[in-house]
This record gives C-alpha cells, sequence and structure tokens, in this order.
C-alpha cells in the first residue's frame, strides 16, 4: 500500500473487514459504529462508538481496529470513543440487517420514534418468517439482544433491540 | 458553573447506579426463571455501565480520581447511595418492586438532563435514556403481570408496594447546600421537581396493576444516603464489591 496515497476508501474498505466480537458476521462499518475518519499523509484517526453504554467488547473493538489498519494501510493509527454521538440502531445499514437475519438473528424494526411495547411485538421469525412471535424477555444474552419465541415453528429466537 | 454542586450530584447519580448494579447482580444464578436470571443480569451489566460514564465525567471534566479507585476503595462514610438501593434483595416481589420504583425515577431523571445546561450530561443522558426503556418495559410488564396472578401474588405486590415506597421517596432528598445553585444554572430541575414527575409516572402502571399508592401526604421519605448516612447493610455490600480489586489495586486487568 505505501506505494500508493491511501484514500478514505482504503481506510473504510479496511474497517469492512473489522468484525462485531459477539456478532462475527457484521462489521464495524455495517453497525454503524464508526462517526469519524481523519486522514493524513502519516497517521489516521478513527472515532467510534459503542452500541450499548455498558458494551464490555469497546476496548477489544478499539485494539481490532487499530491492529487490522495497521497491517492493511501501513501508516498510525488511533482510535478514540466519539462523546459526541450516540449510537441507535437505524444506524445499521439494510445490508447490515440481512446478514443478520442470514445468521439468525432478527434485524431492529426501523425506528420513527421511542422505543415502546408494540414494537417489541410480532418481530419476523429469523427461521420461518411468521409475525406469529411473541416478547420472551426485553434481555438476552448479550445487552443488544432480546428473546423472542416463535409459535409458528416453535424455536425461541434472538433480536436485535431497537435502540433509540 | 458550580463544580461542588456537580461533583455531588454526579455521585449520588452514579453511586446509586453502582449499588442498584451490585444488587442486580446478585440475582445472576440465583432468578426464579432463566430468562428473569438474564434480565437481572443485563440490567446490573448496564447500572454498572452507567456508573462508570458517571465516575469517567467526574475524572474527565471535574478532577476526580481514576474511577475504579474511585468505585472501590472509598470508605462508606463518602457514598452517596441511598438507602433504597442499599437493602438486600429480599424476595422477588421486593426486587421487582425496587426495579420498578427506581427505574422510573432514572428515567425521569435522565429524560430532565436533556435539558441541561451541563454539556456531558446532556450527552450522556440520551444514551442512557435509551437503553432505560428496556429497564422499565420490564418492570412494568412485571409489575402488572404478578399483580393479576391471583390473591397471593396481588397482595406480596401490595406490601412490596408498602414496604419500599418510602425508600424509593428517598431517592429525592434534595441536598442542603447545592440544591438551589443546580436549579439555578438550569443543571437539572431540582428533587423536588423530578419527586413529582416521577408520582406522575408510577401513578399509571399501578393503577393499570390495581395497587394502592399510599396518600403521598402519609409517605415518609427516608433519607440519609445522600450525606453519608447509610444502612448496616452498606458495608458489607462494599467489602464483597471490592474484595477483588483489594487483592491488588495497582493491578491492570
Amino acid at each position: 500500500m505505501s506505494s500508493k496515497t491511501i484514500t478514505i476508501a482504503d481506510v473504510y474498505a479496511a474497517l469492512e473487514t473489522v468484525m462485531d466480537p459477539e456478532i462475527p458476521v457484521l462489521s464495524v462499518v455495517d453497525l454503524g459504529m464508526i462517526t469519524g475518519v481523519d486522514l493524513n499523509d502519516s497517521a489516521v484517526h478513527i472515532k467510534m462508538i459503542p452500541t450499548f453504554a455498558a458494551c464490555p467488547a469497546v476496548s477489544y473493538i478499539q485494539h481490532n481496529i487499530k491492529t487490522v489498519l495497521e497491517k492493511e494501510l501501513g501508516i498510525a493509527v488511533s482510535v478514540e470513543v466519539d462523546k459526541q454521538e450516540h449510537w441507535h440502531s437505524n444506524r445499521m445499514t439494510p445490508a447490515a440487517k440481512e446478514k443478520l437475519k442470514a445468521f439468525g438473528i432478527a434485524p431492529p424494526k426501523v425506528l420513527a420514534g421511542e422505543v415502546s411495547a408494540e414494537l417489541m411485538m410480532e418481530v419476523p421469525c429469523p427461521h420461518c418468517g411468521s409475525e406469529q412471535t411473541y416478547l420472551r424477555s426485553p434481555f438476552g444474552s448479550t445487552l443488544c439482544r432480546a428473546i423472542h419465541f416463535c409459535k409458528n415453528c416453535g424455536q425461541v429466537f434472538e433480536q436485535f433491540k431497537p435502540l433509540e | 458553573m458550580n463544580n461542588a454542586a456537580l461533583t455531588d450530584l454526579i455521585i449520588k447519580m452514579a453511586d446509586d447506579e453502582l449499588i442498584q448494579g451490585h444488587r442486580n447482580s446478585e440475582w445472576t444464578g440465583l432468578g426464579p426463571v432463566m430468562e428473569e436470571d438474564i434480565a437481572f443480569s443485563s440490567m446490573a451489566q448496564d447500572k454498572i455501565g452507567h456508573a462508570w460514564a458517571l465516575y469517567r465525567m467526574l475524572h474527565e471534566e471535574l478532577g476526580g480520581k481514576d474511577p475504579d479507585t474511585f468505585a472501590f476503595l472509598r470508605p462508606e462514610k463518602e457514598f452517596k447511595s441511598s438507602h433504597l438501593v442499599e437493602m438486600p434483595n429480599g424476595e422477588y416481589d421486593f426486587s421487582l418492586m425496587r426495579h420498578f420504583l427506581f427505574d422510573l425515577a432514572e428515567s425521569v431523571r435522565y429524560e430532565s438532563l436533556q435539558d441541561s445546561s451541563y454539556e456531558p450530561f446532556r450527552l450522556l443522558s440520551k444514551k442512557v435514556k435509551g437503553e432505560l426503556k428496556y429497564h422499565t418495559l420490564h418492570a412494568n410488564a412485571w409489575i402488572m403481570q404478578l399483580s393479576r396472578a391471583g390473591e397471593e401474588s396481588y397482595d406480596r405486590m401490595q406490601q412490596a408496594l408498602d414496604k419500599t415506597i418510602a425508600l424509593a421517596a428517598g431517592i429525592f432528598e434534595p441536598s442542603q447546600l447545592y440544591e438551589e445553585a443546580l436549579i439555578e444554572d438550569k443543571v437539572y430541575p431540582g428533587e423536588t421537581a423530578l419527586y413529582h414527575r416521577w408520582l406522575d409516572r408510577i401513578y399509571p402502571v399501578l393503577v393499570k396493576a390495581s395497587l394502592n399508592l399510599p396518600e403521598i401526604s402519609a409517605i415518609v421519605p427516608v433519607y440519609g444516603g445522600r450525606h453519608g448516612v447509610h444502612t448496616p447493610h452498606l458495608q458489607s455490600l462494599l467489602r464483597e464489591m471490592s474484595e477483588v480489586f483489594n487483592l491488588d489495586t495497582e493491578a491492570s486487568w
């Protein structure tokens, strides 16, 4: 890479290979965790945000971004948690939602206003597509997931929660 | 902006989150059904995350100590947690009622901070407010469900409410020293205003659950925690919570 100039697009291409440790089919770009890329001749500075405030993987993700980018781009990389922005589920790309579904996790519905009990009802089952489902618990195996049950295929499934 | 007043308010909020978070974590492995075990464990993680964000605010914006040191090495007297969060978990009815009353109090508090003149509060409150939605969704659902689950269940929920309401009202103890300054500086609307917003918020859920809120004028809020007067339960909680940290306070995790 050192023979040609690194572009912002190169940085994003490299970021797309940094996967979320809890959902390994989604990159930090898919999840909408990247809020800024500052590039100059010798270094790149990345601003990112965690999905949930108590996400235990934040420092691990920061470290992964730095390691992967330094290897791919061959320049110095710094990664900072952006305090001006906060993560909400509409930041997730449509492509990411398809990948989530294929991975067996129901994607969050698009949020028009605030999160409500109704929004957590009849979430389509990622396995059979049925909307004959109910919320078993708003909490799941990680902070970002809820547990639902599908009456049609008789399976418990997880959903990536909508977040304001 | 009055830094001493801000510091006092942030410590109260953070200590409540930390201690309630620790109490929630005590349900891990002991919940009555698996979903509830997971729910209290997840809420523990959220609460401790919110406490951490507030301790970081103290550290980065107001010259406070490192968050871990501040959380784990402070003597009991310097904690400003409310008596409500210090109480042992007891039975599930009490834990759920406390969770309901505490999380609705948190909701009105963080909603009010969206209009704070203090920028770090405005930024953090957006994040916390969204996450709290799931805590109140969980609390409201269980309060209604168990209050409609037969006579014994209803009686226990009513007794839990009667036992907890004065403790919960104690969350809103106004500061003797700083209350006026914080209101004047538009940091937040003050404890008395939040107390009334909270009553308005809990009331419709209690009505749906057919639970009787005791006469407001008869509620004597349990104060003390905000100025270092604690229940006997706090000391043993702190000892257990900081046990591992104290093995080697300089260790890097």
